[in-house]
C-alpha cells in the first residue's frame, strides 16, 4: 500500500516560535520526494509533522492540514498513534532499542503493539523484513544477539527493517545516511528503490548527489535569516531542480553559492 | 618502501628524559624513612605513623616535582605530583574504611556463631542469646517499606519524566520530593508517631509502622534516582517507539522503562541501603522486644540496628556479652547490606542493554 500526502498553509511552530511557514506541498504516492536546503530551515520539522511526531516536543504544534489520501491528519478526533501506523519514520541516528535482540527488535511494532503472532509468522515477517532492507545475508545466523551490536549501517538498515516490519503506506526518512560509509550508503539508496515500488518515500539529505540520484521530485527549503521561518522554495520534479530551477535561489543553493 | 629514515646520529627530538622506576622506589624509600627516623631520635620511642605518613608524602611530592622537573620537564613534573596526590588521597579515603571494616569483623567475630542467628533475646539475662529476632524485624520492615515506596517512587518519577512536561504539579512535586529528602530521621519517626497516636492510640508500636516511618525516608530517595535514570533514556528511543505506532503508555513501560531497568534496580538498591541501618525512627515507632515477633501489625518489633543500639547502651552482666552481641548485630547488618548490594548488581547486570 501507498498513500499520497498533502500539506495545505502547513504552518509549524515549537512554542510561539513559527519554525515553517506556509507549506503547500503534494507527494505523490510510490514515489522518492527528496527535501534539500541548508542547515536550519525546518526540512526536518516539516518531516516530522507528517506522522504528527512532531508534536511530542513540549509547546510543538501545528496548523492547517496534512492529508493522508484525502483524511486530514489534524482533524479532530484523529489518533496521532493510528497515524503513525501508517507512516512510519527513520532517524538520522541509528537507534535500535538496545534491550532487545535483532530478531526482537525488528518485531517490535508488532510485539509492542501486542498483536498476537504465530511464531512462523513471526519467522517470515522477520526474514522478510530484513531481506527488505537489504539486510539478512549479513545477521540470519545471528538474529538472536543484541541489535545495538550491529554495526551503525547495519543499525540503520535494521531500523528500516523495523519501519518496514508494521507495513507503513509511507516511510518517511531524516538524513539516513548521513552517519554511514559510501557502501552502506549506495545499499540504503538501493533499498530505496526497492522500497518505492511499494511505498511513498520522503527522504532529508544534505547529499545533493543522493537527492539527485534516488528521488523523482526535489522540495528545496530555504530560511531568510536566524530566527525567521523556513519556506519551502521550489517543489518539481528532480530533474528540473538541478538543470534549470525556476527560481534562482534554488539555483544558487545546488550550484553551491548558497551563504 | 618506505621513505622515512631514522636518524641514527642524532637522539630522537621527540624524546625526553624518563625518570627510572628505581629512581623513584628510593626517593619513596628516603621520604619515609627521614621523617621516621629523625621523629624517633626526637621523640625516643615509635612516633605517630599518621604524621610520618604526612611528612612523608610532602617530602615525596618535593622530591619529585623537581627532579621530574629536572629530568622530565614541567608538564611530565606535574603530572606526576597531581598522580601522587589522586593516590594518596584515595588512599587516605580508604583507610577510615578498612579500619572500620577491620574491627566490626574483629569484634564481631566472637559471637558470629549458631546461637546468634537461632536465637532471640527472650529469657537471656547474660551470656548467650541471640539477634534472630532483630534479623527477621530488619528483613520484614525492610521488605514491607520497599512494597511501599518503590511503586509509589517510581511512579512519581515516570510522571514527573514522562507526564508532567514541567507543569505547576510537577514543580511542586520536586520542590517537595527536595524537602523531604532533607527531612532527619528522627522527625520521620516522629510524624509516623503522632500520626499512628491519633489514629490508632498514643505510644503504638509495630513493624509496619516502621516500615511506614522508613517509606517515609525512602520515597524520596528513589524519587530522585529513578528520574536520573528515566533522564538518561535517550529520547531517540521514545522516538522511535512512537514512530512505530506504539502507544505512549506502552512505550513508557516496556521501551522506557525496560531500558532503564538496571539503574531502576540501584536507584531501589540504594534506597534500601539508605534504611536499612536507620535507628531512630525505628526507636520511635517499632520499639524493642527481646522476642521474636513475625507480625508486621501487632506488637513491638526489633530491627538489627535497634538492637546493636540496645545491646551497646543498656549493658547487663557481663558487660563483655552484651558488648560481643552488639558487634556481631553490627557485622550482620553490614553483611545484609551487602548481599542486597550484591544481588541488586547480579540483577543489572541480567536487565541492563547489552551489545554482546
Ligand atoms: N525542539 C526544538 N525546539 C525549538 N526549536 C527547534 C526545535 N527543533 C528545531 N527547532 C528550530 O526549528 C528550526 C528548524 O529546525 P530543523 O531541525 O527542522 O532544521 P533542519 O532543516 O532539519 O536542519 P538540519 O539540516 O541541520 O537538520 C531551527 O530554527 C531550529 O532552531
Ligand atoms: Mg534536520
Amino acid at each position: 500500500m501507498s498513500k499520497r500526502i498533502e500539506a495545505i498553509g502547513l504552518n509549524i511552530y515549537y512554542g510561539s516560535f513559527l519554525a515553517v511557514e506556509n507549506v503547500n506541498m503534494d507527494i505523490k504516492p510510490r514515489s522518492i520526494t527528496a527535501l534539500i536546503g541548508p542547515s536550519g530551515c525546518g526540512k526536518s520539522t516539516f518531516l516530522r509533522t507528517l506522522n504528527r511526531i512532531h508534536e511530542i516536543i513540549p509547546g510543538a504544534r501545528v496548523d492547517g492540514k496534512v492529508l493522508l489520501d484525502g483524511d486530514d491528519l489534524y482533524g479532530p478526533g484523529v489518533d496521532p498513534v493510528l497515524v503513525r501506523r501508517q507512516v512510519g519514520m527513520v532517524f538520522q541516528r541509528p537507534n535500535p532499542f538496545p534491550t532487545m535482540s535483532i530478531k526482537e527488535n525488528v518485531l517490535a511494532g508488532v510485539k509492542l503493539n501486542n498483536k498476537r503472532i504465530s511464531r512462523s509468522d513471526a519467522d517470515d515477517l522477520v526474514e522478510s523484513s530484513l531481506r527488505g532492507a537489504n539486510l539478512w545475508n549479513e545477521v540470519k545466523d545471528r538474529l538472536d544477539a543484541p541489535g545495538a551490536g550491529l554495526s551503525g549501517g547495519q543499525q540503520q538498515r535494521l531500523c528500516i527493517a523495523r519501519t518496514i516490519a508494521v507495513k507503513p503506506d509511507v516511510v518517511l526518512m531524516d538524513e539516513p545516511c548521513s552517519a554511514l560509509d559510501p557502501i552502506s550508503t549506495l545499499a540504503i539508496e538501493d533499498l530505496m528503490q526497492e522500497l518505492k515500488k511499494e511505498y511513498t518515500i520522503v527522504i532529508v539529505t544534505h547529499n545533493m548527489q543522493q537527492a539527485s540520484r534516488v528521488s523523482d521530485m526535489t522540495g528545496f527549503f530555504n530560511i531568510a535569516g536566524t530566527g525567521k521561518p523556513g519556506h519551502l522554495i521550489e517543489y518539481a520534479d528532480t530533474a528540473k531542480i538541478f538543470s534549470n530551477p525556476d527560481k534562482a535561489e534554488t539555483e544558487d543553493y545546488i550550484s553551491g553559492r548558497f551563504g | 618502501m618506505s621513505t622515512s629514515t631514522m636518524n641514527a646520529n642524532r637522539s630522537n627530538t621527540l624524546a625526553a628524559g624518563r625518570l627510572r622506576p628505581g629512581v623513584m622506589v628510593s626517593m619513596g624509600v628516603f621520604a619515609v624513612a627521614v621523617p621516621l627516623f629523625v621523629l624517633w631520635a626526637l621523640v625516643g620511642n615509635l612516633p605517630n605513623l599518621f604524621v610520618v605518613a604526612f611528612i612523608a608524602i610532602i617530602l615525596f611530592l618535593i622530591l619529585l616535582g623537581v627532579t621530574s622537573r629536572i629530568v622530565e620537564g614541567g608538564r611530565r613534573a606535574k603530572d606526576r605530583v597531581i598522580t601522587t596526590l589522586v593516590v594518596s588521597s584515595f588512599v587516605l579515603a580508604l583507610v577510615p574504611l578498612v579500619s572500620l571494616l577491620w574491627t566490626v569483623i574483629a569484634r564481631g567475630l566472637t559471637r558470629f556463631d549458631g546461637s546468634f542467628f537461632g536465637m532471640s533475646m527472650r529469657n537471656i539475662v547474660g551470656n548467650g542469646g541471640g539477634a534472630l529476632h532483630a534479623i527477621i524485624g530488619t528483613l520484614l520492615i525492610t521488605l514491607m517499606a520497599t512494597i511501599i515506596s518503590v511503586p509509589v517512587g517510581i511512579l512519581t518519577a515516570i510522571y514527573l519524566t514522562e507526564y508532567a512536561r514541567g507543569n505547576v504539579l510537577s514543580k511542586v512535586l520536586s520542590a517537595l520530593v527536595d524537602v523531604m529528602t532533607g527531612i532527619p530521621s528522627i522527625v520521620a519517626g516522629l510524624f509516623i508517631a503522632a500520626l499512628a497516636g491519633l489514629l490508632i492510640g498514643p505510644g503504638t508500636t509495630t513493624g509496619f509502622l516502621g516500615a511506614l516511618a522508613l517509606s517515609v525516608l525512602m520515597v524520596p530517595t528513589v524519587v530522585r534516582s529513578a528520574e536520573e535514570m528515566l533522564k538518561l533514556v535517550p529520547n531517540e528511543l521514545r522516538e522511535a517507539s512512537y514512530a512505530l505506532g506504539v502507544p505512549k503508555w506502552v512505550t513508557v513501560l516496556r521501551v522506557v522503562v525496560r531500558t532503564a531497568a538496571a539503574g531502576l534496580t540501584t536507584s531501589v538498591m540504594l534506597a534500601i541501603s539508605r534504611v536499612i541501618g536507620e535507628t531512630a525512627p525505628l526507636l520511635i515507632v517499632a520499639g524493642f522486644t527481646p522476642s521474636m515477633n513475625y507480625n508486621l501489625f501487632s506488637g513491638p518489633m526489633m530491627t538489627l540496628p535497634v538492637f546493636v543500639y540496645d545491646q551497646y547502651a543498656h549493658k547487663g552482666l557481663p558487660p563483655e556479652a552484651f558488648d560481643a552481641r552488639s558487634w556481631a548485630g553490627a557485622l550482620t547488618l553490614i553483611l545484609l547490606a551487602m548481599v542486597l548490594n550484591v544481588g541488586a548488581r547480579l540483577l543489572g547486570k541480567l536487565l541492563s542493554p547489552k551489545t554482546r
